[in-house]
């Protein structure tokens, strides 16, 4: 068989088309945040003051920086699966969420007398924290990885570490609907954390998964 | 120069897309060219197979032709797979390689390793399932059409097809491990 009877073969198979990429995402991102919010529902629920808690600037601005990474990762994910796309895509986009983070930090730093600054970052919830965003971002890291298997990812170890992002920024904003610790040094230690495991997770998956 | 190209393989592979399967053969015959010199101009000697990486870079565009956008030029994608397929193929040889994507005409140092057998898509058939193996024969080298070979190996036309999807899809893993 040489690269003619080859081309005949493919030709013959023009009949099935392909998911469009496009479809693929819209599904995968609804199913998603379905997977997500039915874990979060079912294992932990939102904390009960958190329609009072929505007038507080602090609570408010976990949403802004979960949220900002989760859209940074998505943008750039797309890119990621579609060869010559990946090449020149924009990386520093990922520093939006950060960038926003760190200077909620330094607010923090100086609206918060240094003595509290431990009992801060410490808060009361950092298992439950490093526990539950895995959990709930780990069907839509599948979700994700799936989508990537049906992409061509040149650059696939890190796809997976942005698809690892994505998922880690859409459970960690369910997750600050639940947790009662808002202080930004809260944040940039436990969630970072948490959502860096999402991202190694993918990291180490995706190139099993999705080879191409 | 490649304006022109790229217009005529963007119309070829829309039409592909659409359903068009002499449009997809004509696009196919056109990207093996371009993608034969680019691997001819990469690989310095021995190791790998220019036409190896040719067939495994044809089979990936048919995989995976839902990652281009309609909207966006062709070759560049067609580029950016080949490459990628090529240090793929360097890679299971044990070979470093670095390809620049912008500098498509520079060469690759001249490779140590001597011999590697070629491995030809012969072999590659007879790693296909039975049912897989016939109806991916009949209609690439015997040349035969969906139809006739739906009549020959007495199974429906759909079956037909999704035998034929699976052998390429099967083809080109097996082209990734070897």
């Amino acid at each position: 068989m040489d690269t003619q009877d080859l081309i005949r073969a493919m030709a013959a198979d023009t009949g099935r088309r392909p998911l469009p990429l496009r479809t693929a995402w819209r599904v995968a991102l609804v199913l998603a945040v379905v997977a997500a919010g039915v874990v979060f529902v079912l294992a932990l629920g939102p904390r009960p003051d958190a329609v009072a808690a929505l007038e507080t600037l602090r609570f408010l601005f976990k949403f802004v920086v979960t949220l900002a990474l989760a859209g940074s990762a998505f943008l750039l994910l797309r890119r990621l699966v579609r060869p010559g796309a990946e090449a020149h895509a924009p990386l520093g986009w990922l520093l939006a969420g950060p960038a926003l983070l760190l200077a909620g930090v330094g607010l923090e730093l100086l609206a918060v007398p240094a003595a509290d600054w431990w009992a801060r970052l410490v808060g009361i919830n950092a298992r439950v924290c490093l526990t539950f965003i895995p959990l709930i971002g780990a069907a839509p890291l599948v979700l994700f990885l799936a989508v990537l298997r049906h992409g061509a990812p040149a650059r696939p170890a890190l796809a997976g570490a942005v698809a690892g992002l994505l998922a880690g920024g859409l459970a960690a904003s369910f997750y600050a609907a639940h947790c009662p610790d808002d202080s930004p040094l809260f944040v940039a230690t436990w969630y970072s954390l948490a959502i860096a495991g999402l991202a190694v997770a993918g990291a180490i998956l995706a190139p099993r998964v999705a080879r191409w | 120069m490649s304006g022109r190209n790229e217009r005529e393989l963007a119309d070829l592979l829309r039409a592909a897309i659409a359903g068009d399967a002499r449009s997809y053969a004509l696009f196919l015959d056109r990207v093996a060219g371009l993608v034969r010199a680019y691997a001819r101009s990469k690989i310095s000697h021995g190791g790998v197979d220019p036409e190896d990486v040719v067939q495994e870079v044809l089979l990936a565009i048919h995989l995976k032709r839902h990652t281009w956008l309609p909207e966006a030029p062709v070759l560049p994608w067609v580029y950016a797979i080949a490459r990628f397929k090529l240090i793929d193929a360097f890679r299971r040889r044990g070979r470093r390689v670095e390809v620049e994507l912008d500098d498509i005409a520079e060469t690759v140092p001249q490779p140590e390793v001597e011999t590697v057998s070629a491995r030809d898509i012969g072999r590659a058939l007879e790693g296909l399932a039975p049912g897989q193996r016939s109806v991916v024969a009949a209609i690439s080298v015997e040349g035969r059409s969906v139809e006739e070979t739906a009549r020959t190996l007495d199974m429906t036309e759909s079956a037909v097809r999704v035998a034929l999807h699976r052998g390429l899809a099967a083809i080109a893993r097996r082209f990734g491990r070897e």
